[in-house]
């Protein structure tokens, strides 16, 4: 009698014990939309000052953040995000060519063994934190670049994005967008080398048989079918320089205009570095000016990872 | 067979193949073309190993001037301009190490778990539906908050519930854990769902409750996997240094209490010391002032930082690689 | 026209691993050869020696000479990439380029070449080869679809197409028919009959009934025992590879006792 009782009991516990770690299970999933929701909701509640509070108030705050060159939030956060896109748009055009060059470095011409120690170094460079690439920039890239931009704006300084004369020391968008491309070179590099391993060998047979060089073959075969794959890594790259704090914050000298002139001094600023600079000095309303900004950067990077994904998940399909 | 009474090659254009011969001038270019791509290609790589050799270089170069015991076993308090303490030394980073340690350890405590179910979630009882499609996506774009807009919104957060003004390192901690999270599941589920299904049906076939093979059988299996990339999860988030800014702030002494007080972390440290640029030197100071103080402490944090983030990754790999359970396929 | 091929004491490696031993054919022009034997006999990677295709392998090389009219395809300072462009190839499984049309499939191997060809140029080559494949009337009327839409066998005559569209001496074929299914095989059958009038044809095959239907000359591959290299066996015109052979090894294998 005992023994069947303990026996009902246990599998009642058994039960419970299932039935509770199922619902963890389920909380834990849900609880990610519940972060989610709580990034967005938090952000939104901090920066309501912004919509629902005294309009007056919010124009001394921003014109004291802008020395009084703006006079509400949509002037102020405008050239912000000019600035964050312009560096990141011109980081990824740096990194992209050379990101693809290096993956089909390692995935069709690199030896095997070399391949392994160039995916270790790929690694590598994915794991230093962007504050040593800040300070790389700073203090080592600065001062070392600034020759070569001296003599680009004295030899193409008639193409207005060059044009002259190159700010010494060389804090421009230009060194930036040089740092951030080294930053978001890994990850495009990573990406794009997992899909091009995948390549069907047969098609790379094919192109080769029609008497294609290698170049050739890659252009007929390679590439064709890693395209979407190299626009998602892409994208993911760009997403990663848009929300780039550190590095911009410790090489920019910042500025608030719609400016293209790229090895000028402060012409530009992103949102992410204009938070971490203008933080510690803020006011409670200056605070909620900046989380503003910071919300329409969420928006900006969540939509280019959301692209960035369903590319991703329709090559997978 | 029909073919042969009537050809397909009845009416068919006639070809001057003689034409299409490629001349000897389009076989060179396209040679050309090709060894130049391959130039190219190899270039790309050898640019992409400047930086990399130039920031090591460097980063050895100028940390290892500072980089000793004393430096790493003292904190800022007392330190005055370029002169040295009294041990001997120009302040240390042992309360940045602390806090590090603190902050992250934090935000392992509260991703891990909840990563791991949420992976358990997604493979052991989703079964792909709506819901666990809506989440699997939004592991994905969470992965790309950035950094600073995590910060913002744990210093919302706790200066919303908290009250405002409201500076800890749990909160620093808050901020690294959204940031971990997404790869913490990415890295779980993957590991979870290269557990063969035998071994759940086996479990399952045995009469062991649900709950019960999914904690003995497929978490046993897949632990160095999940292990593994927590330790690359945290080499990840151990050099966040925007959140941090404005979470844990940046104090000069040792504080142990990640509930109360200002914290200062490594990379925070190492930003703090390359924005003060350098120090000044008074006449009455001796000879061993050193205006350029801060940079060198700049250097030895950023280089204590590096090799910490390498022996991370260098751990995660080889728990993958030496404890991996050996199954089949 | 065809051209024919001499293969005169062909050693292949893979690094330092024999993989196939003293291989002496001599191909014969405008004819169809068959080259069969069991599996890991190497009767691929001969094939693929004849194009120099085997080189993608890392490590892989040879010893010997084989000659195109003479001229040998491993001297010095001879170009794979012009072998291939004289010795078309198709392959197991029909292999269009996923992202092209039937049409761009067909100028794939031209285009390399010629970069810019003049749309009438153009639309000829691409009848021309795809009547040649037999293909031409199921498929004139959609040119610009996507090669992958087709149905397998008919992908495996665009292959036949791009290949000889690029207008080659010799065409080899490796297994052309063991995806298809059996009215698709007949029709790449028929097709090879024809082709043997413009091209040389080497084929691999596993099926000897395929074998006796399509080849003029056959060549039986073998090996000793696992691990050991693979060799040609026997070579004797279809003929008397299937009703009267010389071999007693080709004999067992033709008459189903191995393989």
């Amino acid at each position: 009698m005992s023994l069947h009782s303990t026996a009902t009991e246990s599998r009642g516990a058994d039960r419970r014990g299932d039935a509770i770690f199922k619902g963890v299970a389920y909380g834990c999933g849900i609880l990610i939309l519940i972060v989610l929701a709580a990034v967005t909701l938090f952000l939104l509640f901090r920066a309501w000052p912004l919509i629902g509070g005294d309009g007056k108030a919010n124009a001394a705050t921003v014109e004291s953040f802008t020395g009084g060159l703006a006079h509400n939030f949509w002037q102020y956060v405008g050239p912000l995000v000019f600035g964050t896109v312009l560096v990141a748009a011109l980081a990824l055009g740096i990194a992209f060519f050379i990101a693809v060059g290096i993956a089909l470095f390692i995935s069709h011409y690199a030896p095997r063994r070399l391949a392994a120690v160039l995916n270790y170094i790929v690694d590598l460079l994915a794991a230093i934190p962007s504050v040593i690439y800040g300070l790389w920039g700073g203090l080592v890239l600065v001062p070392a670049i600034h020759p070569f931009w001296d003599w680009v704006a004295r030899y193409f300084g008639w193409i207005p994005i060059f044009s002259g004369p190159a700010a010494n020391p060389s804090r421009t968008v230009a060194t930036v967008a040089v740092v951030l491309a080294v930053m978001i070179l890994p990850i495009i590099t990573s990406m794009s080398r997992d899909i091009f391993v995948q390549t069907p060998r047969l098609q790379e047979e094919a192109a080769l048989a029609l008497g294609a060089t290698k170049w050739e073959m890659i252009k007929l075969a390679v590439l064709p079918f890693g395209r979407s794959g190299i626009v998602s890594a892409s994208m993911l790259g760009l997403g990663r320089a848009l929300g780039e704090t550190m590095a911009v914050l410790m090489i920019l000298s910042p500025g608030l205009r719609y400016s293209f002139k790229l090895l000028q001094a402060s012409q530009s600023q992103t949102i992410a570095a204009n938070i971490a600079a203008q933080y510690p000095e803020a006011n409670n309303l200056g605070v909620s000016t900046l989380i503003g900004t910071g919300l329409v950067l969420f928006l900006i990077t969540f939509l280019v990872n959301f692209l960035a994904r369903k590319i991703t998940r329709k090559i997978g399909a | 067979m029909a073919s042969s009474s009537d050809s397909p090659m009845d009416g068919a254009p006639v070809i001057d193949f003689d034409r299409f011969v490629p001349t000897r001038s389009a076989i060179a270019a396209r040679k050309r073309k090709d060894l130049l791509m391959r130039v190219l290609v190899a270039a790309a790589f050898v640019i992409a190993l400047v930086p990399l050799v130039s920031v090591l270089w460097t980063t050895i170069a100028s940390g290892v001037r500072r980089l000793n015991l004393n430096f790493l076993s003292y904190n800022m308090s007392g330190v005055i301009g370029g002169r040295p303490t009294p041990s001997g030394g120009y302040g240390g980073i042992l309360h940045a190490v602390i806090g590090t340690l603190e902050i992250t350890l934090g935000a392992v405590a509260i991703s891990v778990p909840i990563g791991i179910m949420c992976a358990v979630y997604l493979v052991e009882y989703a079964h792909g539906g709506p819901l666990s499609r809506i989440i699997a996506i939004l592991v994905d774009v969470m992965s790309g908050i950035p950094s600073i807009v995590a910060g913002l919104f744990a210093f919302s957060m706790f200066s919303i519930v908290f009250g405002p003004g409201t500076i800890n390192g749990i909160s620093g901690s808050v901020a690294l854990s959204l940031l971990m999270l997404p790869t913490v599941v990415k890295s779980s589920e993957e590991m979870l769902k290269i557990v063969p299904d035998d071994l759940r049906e086996a479990s399952l076939a045995l009469g062991v409750t649900k709950q019960r093979t999914i904690t003995k059988i497929v978490l046993r299996t897949s632990l160095p996997g999940i292990v593994s990339g927590v330790i690359l999860a945290i080499a990840r988030v151990i050099g966040e240094t925007a959140p941090l800014l404005m979470t844990a702030g940046y104090i000069a002494t040792t504080n142990f209490n990640l509930f109360s007080g200002q914290m200062t972390t490594l990379p925070v440290y190492v930003y703090q010391e390359y924005s003060k640029l350098s120090v000044t030197c008074p006449a009455s100071a001796g000879a061993d002032c050193i205006t350029s103080i801060p940079m060198q402490r700049s250097w030895a944090a950023a280089l204590t930082l590096i090799i910490l983030v390498l022996i991370l990754n260098l751990v995660g790999r080889l728990v993958a690689r030496v404890f991996a359970v050996k199954t089949e396929r | 026209m065809g051209q024919r091929i001499d293969v005169n004491h062909l050693n292949i490696y893979y690094s330092d691993f024999l993989a196939v031993e003293d291989v002496n054919i001599a191909i014969q022009p405008n004819k169809v050869t068959a080259f069969i034997g069991p599996s890991g006999c190497g009767k691929s990677t001969v094939l693929r020696t004849l194009d120099r295709m085997h080189e993608i392998i890392p490590g892989a090389h040879v010893k010997g000479e084989v000659l195109l009219e003479g001229r040998d395809l491993y001297a010095k300072g001879v170009d794979p990439v012009a072998v291939r462009r004289d010795i078309g190839m198709v392959f197991q499984r029909a292999n269009p380029f996923p992202t092209m049309s039937i049409r761009e499939n067909v100028l794939a191997g031209i285009r390399l070449n010629n970069r810019r060809i003049a749309k009438s140029d153009a639309d000829d080559l691409v009848e021309w080869a795809l009547r040649g494949a037999n293909l031409w009337n199921e498929v004139k009327d959609r040119l610009d679809n996507p090669g992958i839409g087709l149905s397998g066998g008919q992908q495996q005559r665009l292959c036949i197409a791009r290949a000889v569209a690029v207008h080659p001496q010799v065409l080899l074929m490796d297994e052309p028919c063991s995806a298809l299914d059996p009215i698709s095989t007949l029709a790449v059958e028929d097709l090879i009959n024809e082709l043997k009038h413009d091209y040389t044809i080497v084929i691999v095959t596993h099926n000897m009934q395929q074998a006796a239907r399509i080849a003029d000359y056959t060549g039986f591959f073998n090996l000793k025992a696992v691990g050991q290299p693979g060799h040609l066996e026997y070579f004797a015109d279809t003929t008397t590879m299937f009703n009267n052979p010389q071999n007693e090894e080709a004999e067992r294998y033709i008459s189903g006792r191995f393989g």
